[in-house]
């Protein structure tokens, strides 16, 4: 390109200004605009991410499945057929199923963002680049290991005959929303900590293998009304319980899939509670991207 | 040294900026949280990295970036590349801007060269077309061949390096930072990798580059700036950039503990260099009379000496050296204490750009002969007709 040409583009160019709040970009949009301006770059990464993560094993891709299918084989016997808790409770096998995969799409999104900007570290030390990038990412990378589980997921339930109407089906998206939002919100905010403080990843470990058992995934939402009347629990108690933004996901999701449930098996209003939940988990969104923002400054003095 | 273009217009300001680090040493939550509280602060440490710094590059312009290590320029180039955001103050850019941080910092071992290379570029900010349309020239100027679908950690160091140089070539930046990548390579890679940026300057475009090479910044820049403890000490002409830096460095080794150095006999004490009326001078015109008078110290009366001297380069290339063995002079009997001794140079036909004098004295030449080094600077001006380290006159024949 000729110099005065480049001269004349540049000097009409405005100016990207970086201070103590980070570095913003002139002109509407925001973050979003540029991150969107950038949406060939997380592709790219979340390809990277799939890609390396089972070259050179022999299975490669099946990986995928082989891990999910285990855990669910062994839920399924252990606790449905020897502990039966499969009792009571018809197409226990997309119950559990439907359950797990919409969790381990949650956990996934929030692990993998965790350690997501110390594992890029080598970029981010070096290059500038909306850093919200990276748990992005790797919430794509879940996305996309999510998305073989529902097919898994759907064939199951076709052969077993477990699909309910289909107009039943569209619950897959308020609660696959509400997952995202609430995995996004966390999982840029432990981003950003993790950076600051290594403990953050496991800390977050534990609290994902505990959060799976707050939730009714392998056993059923009416057990455990049952058992809070049992133990004389005040009402509120199950509606602080049911009203976890996982259980609600997890119980919409469940609807879509598994067509042997009525309405007993799930609470009242259980779309309102979803969008109420929803509301809120994007305003934590909002919260947690300002935290984020405010700590990347120093992100590559930090690593 | 190519002479710039025209001056364009701003690509970078940097306003008063100040960048403070906070050092801790605890990093575990078990350490932090015994830590807590008022014995934490032992545990934190306040470092200022840039100290108040305001800059403005045009451009078109060539910058180089100077100081002794810790001295806050690599800081100064990730606050303009907007990796660290600044405590105070602010920096403002426009234009595409692309890193020449780290080669290859995009690069996961596990993809091939040709999945890399639209990875790196889509980092550096190159959509997939533009990418795509490149990437046959991306790949010649690498060199990799066939390797290009071979997953990179097969690489050898040097393919690796030479495909992110490429990727990196070929973003199109209006403002290029470089961070002492150039260190790295072959002799043949670094040729290439100066050809480039000299052609970059070719082309209007911007260069930030961090250096320890003095020598570099000479032949690449046309501006440096001169890094001390965080502060700014020096802006502008190449030239008297290097020799502020030398006065920095100077600065900072007479603070260092001198080395428990063995006494010898007779030592070179102190280096002067002297123009043809005799008075001290440190810029001399092209092809002038030129004295170097040298200080020596003996520890008692000798009757025979030697005693010698060099010019360097700052990159430590002699330009002109000799002695008194070699000049076939005897000199008298030295006594015991200080005293000194003079060349005279009748027409120093030096280059432009600066010069070292290093002398060294002995009883009898090549023997235990005490050497200063870098006694004396001065620098050769005002000599435009020609390039290189020498001055000769030059006509159409």
């Amino acid at each position: 390109m000729d110099t005065t040409e480049r001269f004349a583009r540049i000097a009409e160019t405005p100016f990207t200004t970086t201070d103590a709040r980070g570095l913003t970009f002139p002109g509407r949009g925001g973050k979003l605009r540029e991150i969107f301006d950038r949406r060939d770059l997380l592709s790219l990464l979340v390809r990277r991410d799939l890609q390396a993560r089972y070259r050179d094993s022999v299975l490669g891709f099946l990986w995928t499945l082989i891990r999910p299918i285990v855990q669910f084989l062994m839920y399924y016997l252990v606790l449905g057929q020897f502990l039966r808790a499969a009792d009571g409770i018809p197409q226990f096998a997309i119950f559990l199923f439907a359950g797990l995969t919409i969790y381990s799409f949650f956990a996934e999104m929030v692990q993998g963002s965790t350690t997501s900007i110390l594992s890029n570290a080598g970029l981010v030390k070096k290059i500038y680049l909306p850093r919200e990038i990276f748990p992005l990412a790797s919430v794509g990378a879940a996305g996309f290991m999510f998305l073989v589980q529902v097919l898994v997921l759907l064939g199951g339930a076709i052969i077993f005959q477990a699909l309910p109407a289909p107009v039943e089906m569209l619950w897959f998206f308020p609660s696959v929303l509400l997952i995202l939002v609430y995995g996004l919100a966390l999982g840029i905010l432990l981003s950003a900590l993790n950076v600051y403080l290594r403990d953050v990843q496991y800390v977050t470990d534990v609290i994902l293998m505990l959060a799976m058992w707050a939730s009714p995934i392998v056993y059923s939402w009416t057990m455990v009304v049952d058992a809070f009347a049992t133990l004389g629990l005040p009402a509120w108690a199950l509606d602080v319980y049911t009203n976890n933004p996982i259980t609600l996901a997890v119980l919409g999701f469940r609807k879509a899939f598994w067509g042997a449930g009525t309405d007993a098996d799930y609470p009242d209003n259980l779309l309102l509670r979803i969008a109420i939940a929803g509301v809120i988990g994007l305003v934590l969104l909002f919260i947690s991207h300002r935290v984020f923002t405010r700590l990347q400054g120093n992100f590559a003095q930090e690593m | 040294m190519v002479v710039s273009p025209s001056i364009g217009p701003v690509v970078v300001r940097v306003e008063h900026v100040t960048k403070q680090f906070t050092v801790r040493k605890d990093n575990s939550l078990k350490e932090r949280i015994v830590h807590a509280g008022r014995r934490g602060r032992a545990h934190k440490q306040d470092y200022t990295a840039v100290d108040g710094v305001s800059i403005e590059i045009h451009a078109g312009t060539t910058v180089g970036l100077l100081g002794p290590n810790g001295s806050g320029k690599s800081t100064l180039l990730k606050l303009i590349g907007g990796i660290v955001s600044p405590t105070s103050g602010r920096v403002v850019t426009r234009g595409r801007m692309a890193a020449l941080l780290e080669l290859g910092a995009g690069f996961h071992p596990d993809l091939s060269g040709r999945e890399n290379v639209y990875l790196n570029a889509s980092i550096m900010g190159m959509t997939r077309a533009e990418t795509a349309a490149r990437f046959d020239d991306i790949l010649e100027f690498s060199g990799i061949g066939d390797f290009i679908d071979t997953q990179v950690k097969f690489y050898s160091s040097g393919m690796f390096v030479r495909l992110a140089f490429a990727v990196a070539v070929h973003t199109d930046p209006d403002v290029l930072l470089v961070d002492e990548v150039l260190a790295v390579g072959d002799e043949a890679f670094q040729r290439k990798c100066m050809e480039r940026i000299a052609r970059f300057r070719n082309e209007g475009r911007t260069i930030v580059l961090v250096s320890h090479s003095a020598a570099q910044v000479q032949e690449l820049c046309d501006r440096g700036i001169v890094l001390k403890d965080g502060e700014l000490v020096f802006d502008g002409d190449t030239n008297d950039a290097v020799s502020a830096l030398r006065d920095v460095l100077e600065g900072r080794r007479v603070g260092e503990a001198p080395s428990a150095q063995q006494v010898r006999p007779i030592e070179v004490t102190r280096i002067e260099v002297l123009d043809a009326s005799g008075k001290r001078s440190k810029v001399f015109p092209v092809g002038s009379q030129m004295r170097l008078r040298m200080h020596v110290h003996s520890e008692r009366a000798m009757p025979s000496w030697a005693i010698g001297f060099s010019i360097d380069t700052p990159n430590g290339q002699m330009v002109l050296a000799s002695n008194t063995e070699r000049l076939g002079i005897d000199l008298p009997g030295i006594p015991a204490g200080d005293s000194f001794m003079e060349f005279a140079i009748e027409s120093a036909n030096f280059g432009a750009g600066q010069y070292f004098v290093n002398a060294n004295v002995s009883e009898v030449i090549d023997i235990d002969t005490h050497v200063l080094w870098q006694g004396a600077r001065f620098t050769i001006a005002g000599n435009e007709r020609n390039l290189g380290t020498v001055a000769a006159s030059i006509t159409a024949a």
